[in-house]
């Protein structure tokens, strides 16, 4: 790991009209490390992804990628920083106008420019590897189950070789095995092709799997920050109640307890 | 007090409007600078040539047939009253070219391809394949609207010539058949009476229209948020300011065109 980070935030902020999403986020991601992000659903952690990779501008923070500024920066400047990042959408987001290997092939045909025929066969690779069968390739993102599309999604993600990958649930609703190849995946990703990855999930067992460190967002920041051997001695509290998912603790669920 | 109300309400819409208008200035801006960039995507924008062009042909031809029909009848009612019935052909020529065509054929494209964009792609962007494309290094300007700008501008125009033919072939129709015009006559009049500007701007308002009914298409779909109730707004919000501009840009076209 050289000294620059490959993701850096700092002081970020983020509001939708009244309501601060994100209140400085503080978080550097090393290259070729994981990182997983861990924290109370809708504490801004998918926000948080996107305002990296540009979809959602800050309202006032610093994010350098190889420690060139991202919040701002010109569109051609943020177009040729895009090549670096893959990313799996927490809804998978599939283009539905297209066939499956057309939705993983997409990124090799579009953003880099290989022939279909080359980007047709490593798709189905891909897709191998997230174990959908080339009878799969040939159907509709509609015709698919949730869980597939998730693993279309991550072929996709994965199919242009990024330096950056961004996974948002990975492995939410699929089975537990079929949870655990992907877990596999994104580590030989990291581990094997190098890149550099920062994956957001609910499932600590998954997060214990793929992460080198763990960080967790609560209140729209970063609270506590370790390598993932410290998780179950982090001495924070709120880490502990969210690990161990238990109901009383620092963190108050916004529910109406009967 | 109910003055100060009501103006800060005035000021507000105004200012609305204003900011409204600035955003669509600068996504036409965006949008445009697009289409003449490579990299080019010839076979989508051939795509959406065919879906505008082609399958728009149908609604076109129709609305233009009948129109130009009801044309026939209407001035040969209205000149029979100063004993000019001759100049039917003369008019319905001049009418369907210049004026009818294009705004009646832009009107109906409006309804078909305006609100069809304005749809697909404001679920692209409720279900984020916007953003996806955008992950993908592919610039969602140049390869969803680009296209859809070019197909528009171009393929109206050829409807409307279509438009222009089909409605005074239905003038001629009713004139022959039903009034009892000699169709030599009638074929020779439209031929001798029309010129080239009366064709000529009704197909540059075509293709202004094209233009207009595209970008408010993929504008308001672009702009759509939350869900299918957004997506709904968009395409009505896309159907109605289209056709506000239509009529609109035709007025100023037609100012510009013949003036003297
Ligand atoms: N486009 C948007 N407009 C308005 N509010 C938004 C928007 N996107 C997200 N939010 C709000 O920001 C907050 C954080 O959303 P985000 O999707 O980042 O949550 P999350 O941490 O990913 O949650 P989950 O674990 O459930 O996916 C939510 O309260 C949401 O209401
Ligand atoms: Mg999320």
């Amino acid at each position: 790991m050289t000294d620059q980070p490959k993701i850096s935030l700092r002081g970020v902020h983020k509001s939708f009209g009244p309501k601060h999403v994100l209140s400085g986020v503080d978080l550097d991601v090393g290259r070729g490390e994981s990182v997983v992000i861990i924290g109370g659903s809708g504490t801004g952690k998918s926000v948080m992804l996107k305002c990296v990779l540009g979809l959602l501008t800050p309202d006032s923070g610093s994010i350098r990628i190889d420690g060139e500024e991202t919040v701002r920066a010109r569109s051609a400047d943020r177009d040729r920083l895009l090549h670096k990042f893959g990313m799996l959408f927490q809804s998978a987001a599939l283009f539905d106008s297209m066939r499956v290997w057309q939705n993983v092939a997409f990124g090799l045909i579009q953003g880099k420019g290989m022939a279909r025929d080359q980007a047709k066969k490593i798709a189905f690779q891909k897709l191998a590897q997230v174990g959908l069968t080339p009878e799969v390739a040939e159907l509709r993102p509609a015709e698919l189950s949730g869980g597939m599309q998730k693993r279309v999604g991550l072929a996709r993600a994965i199919a242009t070789d990024p330096e950056i990958i961004f996974f948002d649930e990975p492995t939410t609703g699929l089975d537990p095995i079929m949870a655990d190849v992907i877990n596999d995946l994104i580590k030989s990703s990291v581990k094997d092709l190098g890149a550099t990855a920062l994956s957001i999930t609910h499932d600590i067992a998954s997060a214990r799997k793929i992460a080198d460190r763990i960080a967790m967002i609560h209140e729209g920041r970063i609270i506590w920050d370790g390598p993932v051997s410290d998780l179950d001695n982090s001495g924070n509290p709120f880490v502990d109640q969210f690990i161990n998912g238990r109901a009383d603790g620092p963190i108050e669920m916004q529910v109406l307890r009967p | 007090m109910i003055l100060l109300n009501l103006l800060a309400h005035i000021g507000r819409l105004f200012l609305g409007f204003l900011a409204a208008s600035g955003r669509l200035a600068i996504f036409a801006g965006r949008s445009i600078s697009q289409v003449f960039r490579p990299p080019y995507f010839p076979l989508i924008t051939l795509q959406q040539m065919i879906s505008i062009g082609y399958f728009s042909l149908p609604v076109v031809g129709l609305t233009t047939l009948f129109t130009g029909m009801a044309l026939a009848l209407q001035i040969f009612e209205g000149t029979a009253r100063f004993n000019a019935e001759g100049a039917v052909a003369q008019v319905v020529a001049i009418g369907m070219a210049r004026e009818l065509a294009p705004v009646l054929g832009g009107l109906m494209v409006a309804g078909r391809v305006g609100a069809a964009m304005a749809a697909e792609i404001g679920t692209m962007r409720v279900t984020e394949q916007i953003d996806a494309l955008t992950t993908l290094s592919t610039n969602p300007f140049k390869y969803l609207i680009a296209p859809r700008l070019i197909a528009g501008t171009l393929m109206v125009p050829f409807l409307v010539l279509v438009g222009d033919i089909i409605g005074i072939f239905g003038g001629f129709v009713i004139s022959v058949n039903l009034l009892n015009f000699n169709a030599a006559t009638y074929v020779k009049n439209t031929v001798d009476f029309l010129e080239n500007i009366d064709i000529i701007s009704g197909l540059v308002k075509a293709g202004a229209f094209g233009f207009v009914v595209t970008l408010m298409g993929c504008y308001h779909g672009f702009q759509s948020r939350g869900g299918a109730e957004g997506v709904g707004t968009a395409t009505t919000n896309a159907v109605v300011t289209a056709s506000i501009l239509i009529l609109t840009t035709n007025l100023i076209l037609t100012r510009l065109f013949f003036s003297n």
